[in-house]
């Protein structure tokens, strides 16, 4: 983690104070794909994730895709961050129906907009819900709502946090292949808090494990995906290759 | 008769508006900031609930006479003196209902939380955008209490519109003063249309205000 910041990707670095409790992190996310953010209750998960978009301040240096979002003094104020943030319950604002709960973000977002509202609605199965209120939404389709929320203020970076854990078992193997096929969808970096195993092992492309403020662990460390230029029949030839050599395939 | 109650419901509008603009960001500080001190400032806010009106009045009376500080300051704009005109009633009006518009405004704020402005803010909404988006109609309720309290606690006000207002027809006279004179008098007709007329107001108010509420309160968070 140099001085880079023409790397693409996210890195952040942290170390500071919330109250009697010390984050020091220094984190690298990927371009692309799904990075998932593991650990114990109180490891600083929630933490990390709110001084990445801005809504704590601890000290440190977040630079997303060569901006300079925090640095010394400087610190770019949460609404002028391309990010969009899941939060652990949905937080639809009750006082907007579905739609415009839908449309908050996308109309302050700034152009061009790679993400409309008729690409969101149908990856995550809104249709139904689009002219209702929030009211009697039922907790997947909140955060299915609460998602596509997100995803509209065209983010360049998501966060989100424990999306699925405020849900019962149905709701949760409802929405998991919902955000599966965003995972496939998606070319923005995606830092996921979770402490559920499946979760991790279906969306996960890396796995970042904090304990007590700090990065204990890392699985697939943050680098460009070797195999990201290749076309798939090298890929095949490679994997054919790698078996030949006696290599046995196994999941990250 | 119509000009007392013209100047009444002209008071009682404009001081809900005016005290509106006027307390609701005081309440947002108060909702938001963490410093222990603002309890202070809430508290001298609240005072006009507990000071008997005829202290807040006689108060108000050395303020907006011609020797205060405050009219020797606006002197050089032309007004000698505030006391006994409607502008100095309005203002008195005001200082009086405070805690009625602040209190009910703050607690709509407390009870919306933080994470509403969060969510706005990770939704590219300016602090002031979010503010106005998401905080105000999200405290809606607290907004309608404030008004209708302030509206209703200003046309009963009696203590301070003595004191300050003078009670000259046409200009500062209002109901509550005009029923006080009338009964004086030992007119009991006059004062009955009056007094029935306050009452009947005074709940169709207040059961518009619970109607609105249980309304609202099925569509709230």
């Amino acid at each position: 983690m140099s001085g880079a910041t023409n790397q693409g990707g996210v890195q952040a670095e942290f170390d500071g104070l919330l109250g009697r409790f010390r984050l020091k992190v220094s984190l690298d996310i990927p371009p692309k794909g799904i990075t998932a953010l593991v650990g114990p209750s109180g490891a600083g998960k929630t933490s990390l994730l709110r001084a990445i978009a801005g809504l704590t301040r601890l000290q440190g240096r977040v630079v997303m895709d060569g901006k300079i979002w925090q640095e010394g003094r400087g610190f770019v104020p949460v609404h002028q961050r391309a990010l969009g943030m899941v939060f652990q319950e949905s937080s639809l604002l009750s006082h907007l129906s579905v739609k415009d709960n839908l449309l908050f973000g996308y109309r302050r977002a700034l152009e061009p907009k790679s993400m409309s509202l008729d690409e969101v609605v149908p990856l995550l199965g809104l249709e139904p819900l689009i002219g209702r209120s929030t009211d009697n939404l039922s907790g997947g389709e909140r955060q299915r709502v609460a998602l596509g929320r997100a995803l509209l203020s065209q983010p360049r970076l998501l966060l989100m946090d424990e999306p699925l854990s405020s849900l019962d078992a149905q709701s949760r193997a409802e929405i998991l292949p919902f955000l599966e096929a965003l995972h496939r969808a998606l070319s923005i970096p995606v830092l996921y808090v979770s402490h559920d195993a499946e979760e991790i092992a279906r969306l996960a492309d890396h796995v970042v494990t904090l304990n007590e403020g700090q990065i204990v662990g890392t699985i697939q460390p943050a680098r460009p995906d070797p195999l990201s230029a290749l076309s798939p029949d090298q890929i095949k030839d490679l994997a054919r290759q790698a078996l030949a050599a006696g290599i046995k395939p196994s999941r990250s | 008769m119509a000009d007392v109650i013209w100047t009444t419901l002209k008071l009682a509008s404009l001081t809900t508006l005016l005290l509106l603009v006027v307390a609701t960001p005081l309440a947002w500080w108060l909702a938001r900031q963490k410093v222990w001190w603002k309890e202070v400032i809430a508290a001298v806010a609240a005072l006009p609930i507990v000071l008997p009106p005829t202290v807040l009045g006689f108060y108000l009376l050395l303020l907006l006479a011609p020797s205060s500080p405050l009219i020797q300051l606006l002197q050089p704009f032309g007004i000698q003196s505030l006391a006994f005109t409607f502008p100095g009633l309005l203002i008195g009006s005001m200082v009086y209902s405070l805690p009625f518009a602040v209190q009910p405004i703050r607690n709509g704020f407390e009870a919306m939380g933080d994470r509403p402005m969060e969510v706005a803010a990770t939704l590219r909404a300016t602090p002031l955008n979010a503010f106005f988006t998401v905080a105000v109609p999200q405290a809606r309720r607290g907004f309608l209490t404030a008004a209708v309290l302030v509206f209703a606690h200003t046309v009963g006000e009696f203590g301070v519109v003595l004191m300050i207002g003078g009670a000259i027809p046409g200009q500062t006279e209002v109901i509550s003063v005009k029923l006080y004179q009338l009964v004086e008098s030992l007119q009991f007709g006059e004062a009955h249309k009056l007094a029935a007329g306050l009452l009947a107001f005074s709940f169709v108010v207040l059961l518009t205000m619970f109607l609105t509420e249980r309304r609202s309160g099925k569509t709230a968070p």
